[in-house]
């Protein structure tokens, strides 16, 4: 049996340099075993117990998932961690991707630690608590830590980024940290009456801790896997979990059994205006505006539930060519403005095409309410159905009655059945005029997220053609100049 | 005195800001304060620096700027006709308390929220004031969670987005229907366009691949709402419906459940009884089943009877049990989305075995060491030397998979 002395609990370079060498000279992992100095067993042993060790194999390279585990593995209080680092370390030569198979025991076991320092590290970021004090120098901030597991020299730098322009110590039972403002220096062990008894900010914490819990939610065996008893020595605010715990279950029965008092006259004066929620299904507009309003309040289809809010149309009262498109898109709705997504780009640079100004024609849908399905993060397009279309051209009647346009162009099907009252067929029929019931006159064409799903490039370019074509004609029927 | 003053303040504000459940610090930029300039740092990974015995964690000082308000919300403990002690915080006062908490390493930022006071304008332009103050004036690079105010003008939520990590608006009930009739001074509608226009925001501050010039930072953490879960009528799957709109709609990163909690002084309108946790609870394990295991709240809504998740069993086992037909799963031939779907299997599981079966033929009891409880996987899997044969389809797997416990309420100790 060889005994290998290791400088520190933490000693991993010590650990590495000694383990190299076994393994090259063939030294199973049954045969050695690891102390560190000090620990009261390294006396009895050879002090190196790698010397004589010579090199039967030759070096293997170790993959780096094998380092980053063993750094923080060195850092587990269990005494075997070690041995268990050197059989991972012995196994490796001839298993190269034993690190990635973790339904090994032996990776098992290591992954678990991993994990349980990892932990400690975490808790330790999170339950420190510095007490401020003054010297000579100015403000100090000194905390008495426990953590589960040797992770201070790990952890130190988290608190030298967060707290860089203060100067503060971490005294724990392993070692120290001291922060200057400019390099973090580790000490030897500390003695928690070297660190300062008492803050006066701590009564504020606990006050906040007190109220912040509510007493009719109580789990607290939920609170004690994630804030473990071993903790509660140093935390300032776990002096009051017994009492909060035992008032808990009284607080509630008041809380519930207490009948309601009167309304608060004062603050009952103050009382703001409710909303309007007043339906408006019936609403005939006076004025964009009013129409405006009404849109918002709508309940004429369900499809208002979903959506983030009507999209009204948009453009002069004046306006002598109106576009009806299909429905507000996903950036419709969000922006409550008609064609602004992908869609509205298309239609954008057709219209420029076609040398028709923007701002000059009114733009509405012939739905104004988003209808679509929701999917992970997206909202997918569902076409709306006669019914919605039916139930919407309440509005879209109303626009073309406060504007009274020369021509309405209809993009796509949808709007062709908004605009005719009956279902179109778009490529048959685009490019004629067509006269409306209500002696209006109409163009159809196609809608410009038709042309965005056209997969073939030269079936795009020549959708994007037909469509401005059509707004060419569109322009000299309604006697644009 | 002054002080005295001060904590009972604290007192008033912080109880008057626990029924908000969000306390998350994650999602924001990395930053730090090793320019020698300020404090604090932030690593994409939130901490958690305390826990209440409701089992809760304390990871921001969560405050009321003031819990005077105009509104009178029924459900909640600031109505404006509600017989509360009332106070206000001045400006300063959070400043420097999210300050001193902060350098004693008690938290990770600050979540101000408030009633509000005269207008929606006024009172955001003060929560504004506060996380102004705390980046420009004290070079705070810790967390800053800000409630938005829906009435409040849209130059303030761009305003609140420079300073803040993350932003949110409360959705409250699911049913626009109910908050007219619990909170007639609120407006769904409102809410859901100042969500859509920080969905908007966000997404003009993600810098183009191409773009030379990165535009101005705009809430790095995103945003997300809460839904109070039974003070109105809506059935679980309804609630899960508006939560799916949401999260395809605005971005959010998270929709909190928070189940309706007695408060002091209530109003006669909505009588109170035990929160509803366990309900809660498995609302969150359906949240967590459409986001990261590619269910649809329809799917989920299959194993809900009367529109109610069963509270005996979680809502990925009581799918399985009405979609026995799929099962059982090979754990060494599934693809990812098929393993996702196996109860008792969660996303670090799948992983693993996924990463393992590269090298290995997998064994159950390999199986066993990748997960958390092996009986509740045996039912649903294949695995080298193991079949379930009748067990997928034994009448009494149901009983045999539910926990022992009364489900109502969950225990205490």
């Amino acid at each position: 049996m060889r005994t290998i002395v290791l400088a520190s609990e933490t000693d991993f370079a010590g650990w590495k340099a000694a383990a190299r060498r076994l393994r090259t000279a063939g030294v199973e992992p049954a045969s050695v075993r690891f102390v560190t100095a000090g620990s009261g067993q390294d006396g009895l042993f050879d002090v190196d117990g790698a010397a004589g060790a010579t090199a039967v194999d030759d070096a293997f390279v170790v993959p780096r998932a094998f380092m980053e585990t063993a750094g923080d593995l060195i850092l587990h209080r269990a005494p075997d961690r070690f041995d268990l680092m050197y059989r991972l370390l012995w196994r490796l030569r001839d298993e190269p991707d034993l690190m990635r198979v973790v339904s090994d025991p032996d990776v098992a076991a290591a992954a678990e630690r991993v994990k349980n320092v990892h932990r400690a590290a975490h808790k330790m970021k999170a339950f420190v608590r510095f007490r401020e004090t003054r010297d000579a120098d100015g403000e100090r901030w000194v905390a008495w830590f426990e953590p589960a597991h040797r992770v201070l020299e790990k952890t130190a730098p988290f608190f030298a980024r967060r707290f860089s322009t203060m100067q503060w110590s971490i005294l724990t039972p392993d070692g120290t940290a001291h922060w200057d403002g400019d390099a973090l220096t580790f000490g030897p062990p500390g003695r928690q009456e070297e660190a300062p008894q008492e803050d006066e900010v701590e009564d504020f914490w606990r006050t906040y801790y007190a109220s912040t819990f509510n007493p009719a939610r109580l789990r607290t065996r939920m609170m004690q896997s994630e804030m473990p008893k071993r903790y509660w020595k140093n935390l300032p605010e776990a002096s009051l979990i017994p009492g909060l715990v035992a008032s808990a279950a009284a607080r509630t029965e008041i809380m519930v059994s207490e009948p309601s008092s009167l309304p608060n006259e004062k603050f009952q004066r103050l009382r703001p205006p409710t909303v309007d929620r007043t339906s408006t299904d019936d609403l005939v507009a006076a004025d964009p505006t009013d129409l405006e309003r009404g849109l918002q309040n709508c309940r004429r289809c369900p499809l208002w539930r979903d959506a983030t809010q009507g999209v009204c149309g948009q453009g002069p009262r004046e306006a002598r060519l109106m576009i009806v498109g299909e429905q507000p898109g996903d950036h419709e709705d969000l922006a409550g403005q008609p064609f602004v997504g992908p869609a509205g780009q298309v239609l954008d640079v057709a219209l420029a095409q076609a040398g028709i100004d923007r701002s000059g024609v009114y733009l509405t849908n012939a739905v104004k309410h988003f209808k679509h399905e929701p999917r992970g993060k997206r909202r997918l397009h569902k076409t709306p159905n006669a019914g919605e279309v039916q139930a919407c051209r309440w509005w879209l009647d109303q626009e073309r009655r406060l504007v009274r346009p020369r021509l309405i162009l209809a993009l796509g099907a949808t709007a062709g059945l908004a605009v005719l009252g009956r279902k179109p067929s778009i490529m048959a029929e685009r490019g004629a005029v067509i006269d409306t019931p209500d002696g209006a006159r109409a163009l159809l064409t196609l809608h410009p997220a038709f042309v965005l799903r056209m997969p073939d490039l030269e079936e795009r370019r020549r959708a994007r053609m037909a469509l401005v074509e059509d707004l060419r004609m569109a322009r000299t029927e309604a006697g644009l100049t | 005195m002054a002080r005295i003053e001060l904590r009972r303040k604290l007192s008033i504000l912080s109880d008057a800001a626990k029924y908000d459940a969000s306390c998350a610090s994650s999602g924001a930029p990395k930053r730090n304060s090793l320019d020698g300039k300020g404090v604090g740092s932030t690593e994409s990974m939130g901490i958690c620096h305390a826990y209440t015995p409701d089992g809760r964690c304390v990871s921001l000082l969560k405050i009321l700027l003031t819990n005077f308000c105009i509104y009178d919300c029924v459900y909640c403990i600031n109505r404006s006709s509600s017989n509360v002690e009332r106070a206000r915080f001045t400006v300063d006062e959070v400043v420097d308390l999210t300050l001193a908490f902060y350098k004693r390493n008690y938290i990770e930022g600050l979540f101000l929220s408030s009633g509000v006071v005269r207008s929606g304008d006024y009172t955001m332009e003060q929560l504004v004031e506060v996380a102004r103050r705390l980046r420009e004036d004290h070079d705070f690079r810790g967390y800053i969670h800000l409630k938005l105010i829906p009435e409040a003008d849209e130059r303030l939520v761009a305003l609140a987005g420079r300073y803040a990590d993350r932003l949110s608006a409360n959705i409250e009930l699911p049913r626009d229907e109910a908050l007219g009739r619990l909170a007639p001074e609120k407006d769904a509608r409102l809410i859901r366009k100042t969500m859509g226009q920080v969905r908007l925001r966000l997404e003009a501050a993600k810098p183009e691949k191409r773009d030379r010039h990165r535009p101005p930072a705009f809430a790095p953490a995103g945003q997300s709402t809460q839904l109070i879960v039974g003070a109105d009528g809506a059935p679980d799957t309804e609630i899960l419906d508006r939560s799916a709109s949401l999260y395809g709609g605005y971005g959010l990163r998270r929709v909190y459940y928070s189940a309706f909690s007695p408060i002091p002084d209530s109003s006669s309108v909505l009588p109170l009884s035990k929160p509803p946790l366990m309900r809660e609870h498995r609302l969150y394990q359906a949240d967590w089943l459409m986001r990261f295991y590619g269910f649809t709240a329809p799917e989920i809504g299959e194993g809900a009877s009367d529109g109610m998740l069963d509270l005996a069993v979680d809502p990925k086992l009581a799918w399985a049990l009405k979609r026995r037909d799929i099962f059982p799963t090979d754990v060494n031939l599934a693809a990812r989305e098929d393993l996702l779907r196996v109860p008792g299997l969660g996303v670090k599981a799948v992983d693993r075995i996924l990463s393992v079966r590269r090298y290995r033929t997998l064994r159950l009891e390999d199986v066993a060491r990748l997960t958390r409880s092996i009986d509740k996987v045996r039912p649903w899997i294949v695995a080298l030397d193991w079949t379930p044969g009748g067990l997928t389809d034994a009448e009494h797997l149901r009983a045999r998979l539910a926990p022992q416990r009364a489900p109502e309420q969950l225990s205490l100790f």
